[in-house]
């Protein structure tokens, strides 16, 4: 086979590839991964912590390291073992695997074991003539078979090259054996010629740096296609605790260096100055040094080195170096960085240039907020900052308002105009709110008619309004029919405006199957923000007849596969899930007694919530998907979680000191027993029925065995004459998230109107998992032993379920109205239930205590028809009225 | 110089088609797969096409029949999954060596009953079902289910078994962890080395979605940089995307190399149900789109395509000139 001339450029890879051409200026190799030069990283390595270790060698790639060095060569520890491990986690993580590996090491078997995990071309680090011919041959035959390049040590026989002479020598006859006896491929050979201490006070120390760039330039003329690398910090040994003086002279080596042909070197980026702005009385001494250009030139350095001691270095500076790019480079990294603090001098500056202020906004800030766009779209710019970016925006225009509307001319062009609503009966709106943040990034108008938006109200307006796309959005389940009946009506108006469908509870699924036949127009679930500009792009653009009808085809192919498979499934009758319901030994069982029996409302301190909130929903709010806290290091979207955890932190901290939210909670527990299979009585003192709570149970055919399970099933059948106990609560901490976010709206900061919900919601789960506890331990106190870490509470590694109506395990959203009479939940903590049966402020949980040790979750799955009425004979409503609550539930 | 060697110098070199996709026509049951000899066998079989070489050997070297009458210059052996890592599934690991040398036998002895032009066989070794970069289990990155050199054994005796079955190439393909393939490349220089043979080499990656990024996370040109430090007959890619998908990163692929270019994709991209339905017309239109570029020295096809393709295929391929390597 013939290689072409491209081939001959050293060539590595990683994920990415590293390709070192002439015109490539200089590789540079990140050294912190290694534990004879970093213990910080021997530490992390020695105990294991491999996690941390990663972030060093993230950190190195992010700094602009181009290939890592791994050394893992250390008396204590097992090399290979490390080796491995740390590249296999590495291999995990593509914001540092892009780049290639050095696997650095003295032991063969180290790295051996380096080349056997490695996908990549990497560097091997390194191999000599030290042990002479034979085992040098050996190891680059294996080299070569792994398929990596290798550095070549100036070293043989009789010792380390330390003069030129011995450093060509050595280099030459390594290249040749490597060249001509194995036909190892000459661009993949780097030589190291040792680059030692200079301005050591030691006569034979003077040509140190000398040598090595005369060696350099020799190797480039003589031995074609190798390449030269070396470790610099070496070379400033003696300066050791001068920061200063060794970064200008790592700087001044490199420079000269490279003139002499010098491809790559290991080097702390963090010590190195810009060659350009060494002082130059420094430079001067440096490189005096350097190419041994005077007989006093050590003592003259260590001289002036002692007026540099300690000088810290500033980094604030280029911090604000963007402030001098050109305008339009201000504004738009305003914008992607999300930075408002200059925004409004930059867009008066910009107005000044304009003719008419509008042209601020079409042109400047759009087409910063069009870089935003692309990054976003891209997956380079995660929600949160994009929110940012939104909140700069409307402070520019903003600012600029007033100018427009004192030209009396305030037609912009819009992409089009969005009418967003959560549907009536529903009161949550974070996903609404950001999608409407992301749309208007991206220059749509939003008209945004807020929560509990009746059918009637959206129509009007979309008329009215003459909107081009409807947004619609719900949480819970009953607002899947408020979007199937509206748009029923917008078809009987024969309205044929697009309608965009979302929120928790929606799905592909529930748009094709339920929504779309009813509408003659296009309908489309959108899933996540990010897509919602896209959908909403082609929904307008010139070919959005072909995407209407393509989404059509689409959904009714879905309809159609799924309608098929929906009848494979098989169902019990509900006599015969009932025969098989879940069997507890309530012989041998005995509920303990609650030390306290009735309702109680309870107040607690927001601050004593704070450490049973649960971040990982939190995040997945703003569409940043991970488990907490292993999201904040997550090598994707680990920087914005850490950025937006950090601002809710910040936020969270003002939020208790000046209390914008209360929390207050209902809870009752009474004497309970199960009849008639699915229902559950709950007593007063006396015996008589206070409610009655009505259980659903599954009906769909189970492997043998396995149980058709109702909530019910938990508590003691009133047949077994045992008195069983069970519970019921409300807490909200919704009081004033409403009011802030409000308050921040109208300061133009949807971020932080966003952030206050996401942490509001936060807040009242935090509570009931506060409650629960304090259920479990001390005011029922079947738990009192109970001692469980926050995590493990997470994971609900607890005894006793709190189940909550609109969930999985009792999908029924009419059961909400018998705990609200049981605990007189309005009257006593506020918190009321809309028609759609959503609980508002929305900032709030309500749910059962079961507190049966063998009580567990489960998923209610589809119901038939018979089950339906069996419920509405038990709820005494008609048939249909009970289908229209339990339709997502009922099986086709 | 080999046959193979002027052969590919003079024209554009006719790979076959799906195997699998041919023998799922003879919708052979549990019965078929077990045969006479494992008739008793504990485990269920259905599903080893491999096997099919031992049990149902007619069948294979119709398919292969199928593809030379249709115009192919190399047919691959049916040993896509013939490892004893592949194997383990079925309980079969002792039977790898078998089942590759009777696969590379029956391939060539097809092969040897066409003397119209010089027919080979590339030995086909898959990628198997386990990944050496990338972990199983997403709580646990750093665990594999498969090392380095577990790969390296494995992929050594099949390509010996193949090898004295009387291939004249080794196809090692279908690659989505280029640590895989870096370990059977390995094995094959071994066998190279103690053998004192030189086997040519064709090395085909699988780009499997529009990130244009092998399934270990590699670009083109990585991947490209990761197997080259052997010399290869070929290198391209095959299998996850229709011609038309593939064309940007083969035309990458052909920009950065000097080894010869193969390509054979699918027949498009699977409809809801799974199954290709590109026509071979309409894979043929694509194919002379590669062919206008010049980007092709081997070109045939993967999943979903047909003896009909194949024909279609070479029949445009014909009025052709391969890509021009660049010289040193």
């Amino acid at each position: 086979m013939s290689e072409g001339a491209c081939n001959k450029y050293l060539k590595l890879s990683g994920l990415e590839p590293l390709i070192v051409t002439p015109e490539t200026n200089f590789v540079n190799v990140g050294e912190r991964t290694n534990v004879t030069g970093s213990r910080k990283f021997l530490r992390l390595i020695k105990e294991e912590k491999y996690e941390e270790a990663l972030d060093i060698a993230r950190a190195q790639v992010e700094g602009g390291a181009q290939i890592i060095d791994i050394n893992m060569d250390e008396g204590m520890l097992d090399g290979v073992y490390a080796m491995t491990k740390f590249l296999n986690l590495i291999a995990s993580e593509p914001d540092i695997s892009r780049v290639p590996v050095m696997i650095d090491s003295s032991k063969w078997e180290i790295i051996e074991a380096g080349l056997k995990v490695a996908q990549g071309k990497c560097v091997v680090n390194s191999i000599s003539l030290k042990e002479g011919k034979e085992a040098f041959l050996h190891h680059a035959k294996l080299v070569k078979r792994y398929g990596a390049a290798v550095i070549v040590m100036a070293f043989d026989e009789v010792g380390q090259a330390d003069t030129y002479d011995r450093r060509i020598e050595i280099c030459k006859r390594s290249y040749d054996i490597l060249v001509n006896e194995i036909n190892f491929p000459a661009e993949d050979i780097i030589f190291d010629p040792n680059i030692f201490p200079v301005a050591t006070g030691m006569e034979e120390h003077r040509r140190n740096a000398l040598d090595f760039f005369l060696a350099t330039k020799w190797i480039r003329e003589n031995l074609p296609y190798a390449n030269i690398s070396g470790g610099v910090s070496n070379v400033s040994f003696s300066f050791r605790g001068n920061d200063k003086v060794r970064e200008a002279m790592h700087s001044a080596f490199l420079y000269h260096a490279i003139q002499h042909g010098m491809t790559m070197g290991i080097v702390n980026p963090e010590m190195l100055e810009v060659y350009d702005e060494i002082d130059p009385v420094l430079l001067e001494y440096v490189e005096d040094v350097l190419l041994d250009r005077r007989d006093d030139a050590t003592e003259r350095l260590l001289e002036l080195a002692e007026s540099y001691k300690s000088d810290a270095k500033s980094h604030e500076k280029a911090v604000q170096e963007w402030r001098n790019g050109s305008l339009q480079d201000r504004i738009t990294h305003a914008l992607v960085k999300g930075i408002d603090e200059f925004i409004e001098a930059d867009v008066e500056e910009a107005r000044q240039l304009v003719t008419r202020p509008i042209e601020v906004i079409e042109i400047n800030l759009m087409a910063g907020m069009n870089v935003v766009g692309d990054l976003f779209g891209t997956g380079k710019m995660f929600l949160p900052q994009v929110v940012k970016s939104a909140r700069v925006m409307k402070k520019a225009v903003a600012y600029l308002l007033p100018y427009i509307e004192a030209e009396k001319d305030g037609t912009t062009t819009s992409a089009g105009k969005v009418l967003m609503a959560t549907v009536k009966g529903d009161v949550h709106d974070i996903g609404k709110n950001i999608v409407s943040v992301v749309l208007a990034c991206n220059n749509f108008e939003i008209i945004d008619l807020g929560v509990m938006v009746p059918p009637e109200k959206i129509i009007e307006t979309a008329v009215t309004e003459k909107v081009d796309i409807i947004g619609l959005s719900g949480l819970i389940t009953p607002s899947l029919d408020e979007m199937v009946y509206l748009a029923k009506e917008m078809d009987k108006r024969d309205i044929k405006i697009p309608i965009m469908i979302g929120g928790a509870t929606t799905s592909r699924a529930h748009t094709a199957v339920k929504i779309a036949p009813e509408y003659q127009s296009t309908v489309v679930h959108v899933n996540d923000a990010s897509r919602a500009v896209t959908v909403a792009g082609n929904l307008l653009n010139k070919d959005k007849k072909i995407y209407a009808s393509t989404i059509r085809a689409e959904y009714e192919a879905f309809r159609e596969t799924f309608l098929n498979r929906q009848r494979e499934k098989s169902y019990h009758t509900i006599e015969k899930a009932r025969a098989n319901k879940l069997q507890l030994d309530w012989e041998a069982f005995q509920s303990k007694k609650p030390n306290f029996i009735g309702t109680k409302t309870i107040e607690v301190k927001l601050e004593d919530l704070v450490p049973y909130i649960d971040w990982t929903p939190f995040f997945q709010s703003w569409q940043l998907f991970g488990k907490y806290p292993a999201i904040l290091t997550d090598n994707i979207v680990g920087e914005q979680a850490t950025i937006l955890f950090e601002d809710a932190q910040r936020m969270l901290k003002q939020l208790l000191e000046e209390n914008w939210l209360e929390a207050k909670g209902i809870y009752g527990i009474f004497p309970a027993n199960q009849v008639n299979d699915d229902d559950i009585e709950l007593y007063d003192e006396n015996g008589n029925v206070l409610e009655t709570f009505l259980t659903l149970r599954q009906q769909s055919q189970k492997t043998v065995g396995a149980p058709n399970i109702a909530l019910a099933d938990f508590i003691a059948p009133k047949e077994t004459q045992k008195t069983d106990y069970m519970g019921a609560f409300c807490v909200t901490t919704g009081f004033g998230v409403d009011e802030k976010a409000k308050e921040f709206e109208e300061a133009n900061d949807d971020y932080s109107s966003i952030m206050v919900k996401t942490l509001g919601d936060r807040f009242a789960e935090a509570f009931a998992e506060y409650l629960h506890e304090k259920i479990r331990k001390e005011i029922w106190g079947y738990a009192s032993e109970e001692h469980l870490s926050n995590e493990e509470l997470i994971k609900e590694a607890y005894k006793g379920i709190r189940p909550a109506p609109g969930y999985p395990a009792c999908p029924d959203h009419l059961e909400k109205p018998t705990i609200w009479s049981l605990l007189n939940v309005e009257e006593k903590i506020g918190v009321t239930l809309t028609e759609s049966m959503a609980m508002w402020p929305a900032s709030s949980v309500s749910g059962y205590y079961f507190g049966h040790p063998e009580s567990k979750y489960f998923g209610l799955g589809k119901i038939k028809e018979d089950q339906v009425r069996d419920y509405a004979q038990r709820r005494n409503c008609t048939y249909e009225y009970a289908a229209k609550w339990l339709n997502p539930n009922i099986a086709d | 110089m080999s046959k193979l060697h002027e052969a590919i110098k003079e024209r554009i070199l006719i790979l076959d088609g799906a195997m699998g996709t041919m023998l799922q026509r003879y919708k052979f049951e549990e019965e078929d797969f077990r045969g006479e000899r494992f008739k008793d066998f504990a485990y269920p079989l259905k599903g080893n096409n491999d096997l099919l070489s031992l049990t149902q050997p007619e069948a294979v070297k119709a398919v292969h029949r199928a593809y030379f009458e249709a115009g192919a210059d190399i047919a691959e052996t049916n040993t896509f999954s013939g490892t004893t890592i592949g194997m383990a599934d079925y309980h079969m690991e002792d039977l790898v060596y078998e089942l590759n040398y009777q696969s590379a036998k029956i391939a060539r002895e097809v092969a040897n009953e066409f003397t119209d032009k010089p027919r080979f066989v590339a030995g086909s070794i898959g990628p198997t079902n386990r990944t050496a970069s990338m972990s199983p289990d997403v709580n646990d990155p750093g665990f594999r289910a498969v090392t380095f050199d577990e790969l390296r054994i494995a992929y050594k005796e099949q390509a010996e078994a193949l090898i004295e079955g009387g291939c004249d190439i080794l196809l090692v393909e279908t690659i989505f962890d280029t640590l895989n393939a870096k370990a059977a490349l390995f094995a094959i220089e071994e066998v190279k080395e103690e053998r004192n043979i030189d086997i040519p080499i064709m090395v085909s990656g699988t780009i499997t979605d529009a990130s244009g990024r092998t399934l270990s996370g590699q670009t083109v040109e990585a991947f490209l940089i990761s197997i080259s430090h052997i010399p290869l007959l070929s290198v391209g890619f095959n299998c996850a995307l229709g011609a038309d998908q593939l064309k940007p990163y083969l035309k990458r692929l052909a920009h950065n190399t000097s080894f010869n270019i193969s390509a054979h994709p699918n027949a498009g991209l699977p409809n809801a149900f799974g199954q290709y339905d590109q026509t071979a017309e309409e894979m043929q239109a694509l194919i002379k789109e590669y062919l206008d570029d010049n980007l092709i020295n081997i070109i045939g096809g993967c999943c979903g395509t047909t003896p009909e393709h194949i024909k279609l295929i070479a029949e445009v391929a014909a009025h052709y000139k391969p890509r021009v390597l660049e010289e040193a």
